[in-house]
C-alpha cells in the first residue's frame, strides 16, 4: 500500500520536474532572435515555428558538427517532445482540451531545436573550410 | 552512478550475469562527471558557494572509488561490499540532506529564516539517524532482502519531499536565478525516478529480475552530475527565468 503510494506521487512529481526542467532549458532557447541565414535554410516564417518542424531540424542539426556543451539538451528536449506525443495520442479523444496546450509546448521544442540548428551553423561557419567541407 | 552496484543489484547477478562494458561505462562516467563538477567549481572559484555540494559530488567520487577497490578486493556478493555499500549509502544519504539544506538557504537568503532552517535541518538529520537505526536494529535478519529495498524507496521519497517542498517554494517566491532553478529540477528528476524505480521493485518482486532494474538506478544516479555539471558550465550565475513560464509553459 505505501510502496503504491510512494509509486504514484513519485510518478507525478517525476513528471512535473522533467516537464519543467525542459521547459526551463526552452524558455532560455526563446529569448534567442533566429538568424536570417537559418530561416532561409529552414524556410521558417515568423515569430513561431510549427511544431511538425521538430523532427526536421533535429535532422538538419544532426547533420551539423556536434557541439560540445548542447547534446544532454538536446536529448532531454527530444524526450520531452516524444512525451508530448504520447500525451497528445492519448488524449486526442479524451481530452480534446489538451491538444492546444501539446501543441503549444511542441512549438517550443520546435523553436529550440531552431536555435540549436543556428548555433551549429554558426559555430560551422567559424571553423576553417576544409574542416566543414562534406558535413552537409 | 553508484546505486547500480547494490547487494539487490548483486542479487541480480547472481543469475549467472556479469558486470558488462554498460556497467563500466556508467559507474566511468559518473565518476568523472562528479569529479568535473568539483574541478569546475575550484577553476571558477564557486567551491565554497556550493561547499555542501561539491563535498557531495567529492564523496561520491571517492565512495565510487572505494567500490571499486572493494569489489575487486572482496568480490560483488561479498559481505565487505554489502556493508561498505550500506554504510557510504547512509553517509552520502545525510550528505545528500545537507546539499538541500544549501539550496534551502539560497532560496530562502534574503528573509531572516536561515536560523530556522538550520534548526529544522538538525532535526529532520537527527530524526533520519536515529528512525533508521532504529528500524535497522529491529529488522537486522532481515537487512538483505526486502527491507533495504524498502529503506532505499523510504529515503529518496523523502528527498522526493523535500525537494518537492523547495521547488514550491521557488515558485511562490518568484525565485528566478536559473542556476539555482535547473540544480533543484535535475535533483527533483533524480529523486523522484530513484524512488519510482524502488517503488517498482517494492510493488512488483519480478521487475527485480528485468533489465530496467539494472539500468534505471545507474541511469538516474549518473542523470545527477550530468545535469550538475551542465548547469555549472552552461548556466552562469547571472543568468535568469522566469518560473511562471517554467510552470506554465509559452503562451
Amino acid at each position: 500500500m505505501i510502496a503504491a503510494l510512494i509509486y504514484v506521487i513519485s510518478v507525478a512529481a517525476f513528471l512535473q520536474f522533467f516537464v519543467s526542467y525542459c521547459r526551463s532549458i526552452i524558455s532560455a532557447s526563446r529569448r534567442v532572435e533566429l538568424s536570417e541565414r537559418v530561416r532561409e535554410i529552414t524556410g521558417i516564417v515568423g515569430e513561431d515555428v510549427p511544431a511538425e518542424d521538430f523532427e526536421r531540424l533535429l535532422q538538419l542539426v544532426h547533420l551539423c558538427r556536434e557541439s560540445a556543451d548542447d547534446g544532454t539538451k538536446i536529448r532531454a528536449v527530444q524526450t520531452y517532445y516524444l512525451l508530448l506525443r504520447v500525451i497528445d495520442y492519448v488524449t486526442r479523444l479524451v481530452m480534446p482540451g489538451v491538444t492546444a496546450w501539446v501543441e503549444r509546448e511542441r512549438e517550443g521544442c520546435s523553436y529550440f531545436a531552431a536555435v540549436a540548428l543556428d548555433r551549429r551553423i554558426s559555430l560551422e561557419s567559424d571553423q576553417p573550410p576544409q574542416q566543414t567541407t562534406g558535413r552537409f | 552512478m553508484r546505486r547500480r552496484f547494490t547487494s539487490l543489484g548483486a542479487r541480480f547477478l547472481k543469475d549467472g550475469q556479469m558486470l558488462g562494458p554498460i556497467d563500466y561505462c556508467f559507474w566511468i562516467a559518473g565518476f568523472l562527471l562528479a569529479l568535473y563538477v568539483v574541478v569546475w567549481s575550484v577553476y571558477r572559484r564557486e567551491f565554497f558557494r556550493y561547499f555542501t555540494l561539491n563535498l557531495y559530488m567529492l564523496c561520491t567520487a571517492l565512495v565510487t572509488v572505494g567500490q571499486y577497490v572493494c569489489i575487486q578486493k572482496f568480490g560483488l556478493i561479498s559481505i565487505n561490499y554489502f556493508y561498505f555499500y550500506h554504510y557510504t549509502d547512509s553517509l552520502l544519504t545525510i550528505l545528500m540532506l545537507t546539499v538541500i539544506i544549501q539550496l534551502y538557504l539560497e532560496v530562502f537568503r534574503e528573509m531572516p529564516v536561515s536560523r530556522y532552517i538550520k534548526g529544522a535541518a538538525l532535526f529532520v538529520i537527527v530524526a533520519t539517524g536515529l528512525v533508521s537505526y532504529a528500524v535497522v536494529d529491529q529488522n537486522k535478519s532481515r537487512l538483505v532482502t526486502k527491507f533495504v529495498l524498502e529503506l532505499s524507496q523510504n529515503l529518496n521519497f523523502v528527498g522526493v519531499v523535500f525537494t518537492y517542498v523547495l521547488w514550491v517554494a521557488i515558485v511562490k517566491l518568484r525565485e528566478t536565478r536559473a542556476r539555482l532553478v535547473q540544480l533543484v529540477l535535475a535533483l527533483g528528476i533524480y529523486y523522484s525516478g530513484t524512488a519510482v524505480t524502488y517503488a517498482l521493485g517494492n510493488l512488483f518482486p519480478a521487475f527485480l529480475k528485468t533489465y530496467a532494474w539494472r539500468w534505471l538506478p545507474p541511469l538516474f544516479g549518473t542523470w545527477l552530475p550530468l545535469a550538475w555539471a551542465y548547469t555549472f558550465t552552461r548556466v552562469s550565475e547571472d543568468a535568469r527565468v522566469t518560473t511562471s513560464t517554467v510552470l506554465a509553459g509559452e503562451q
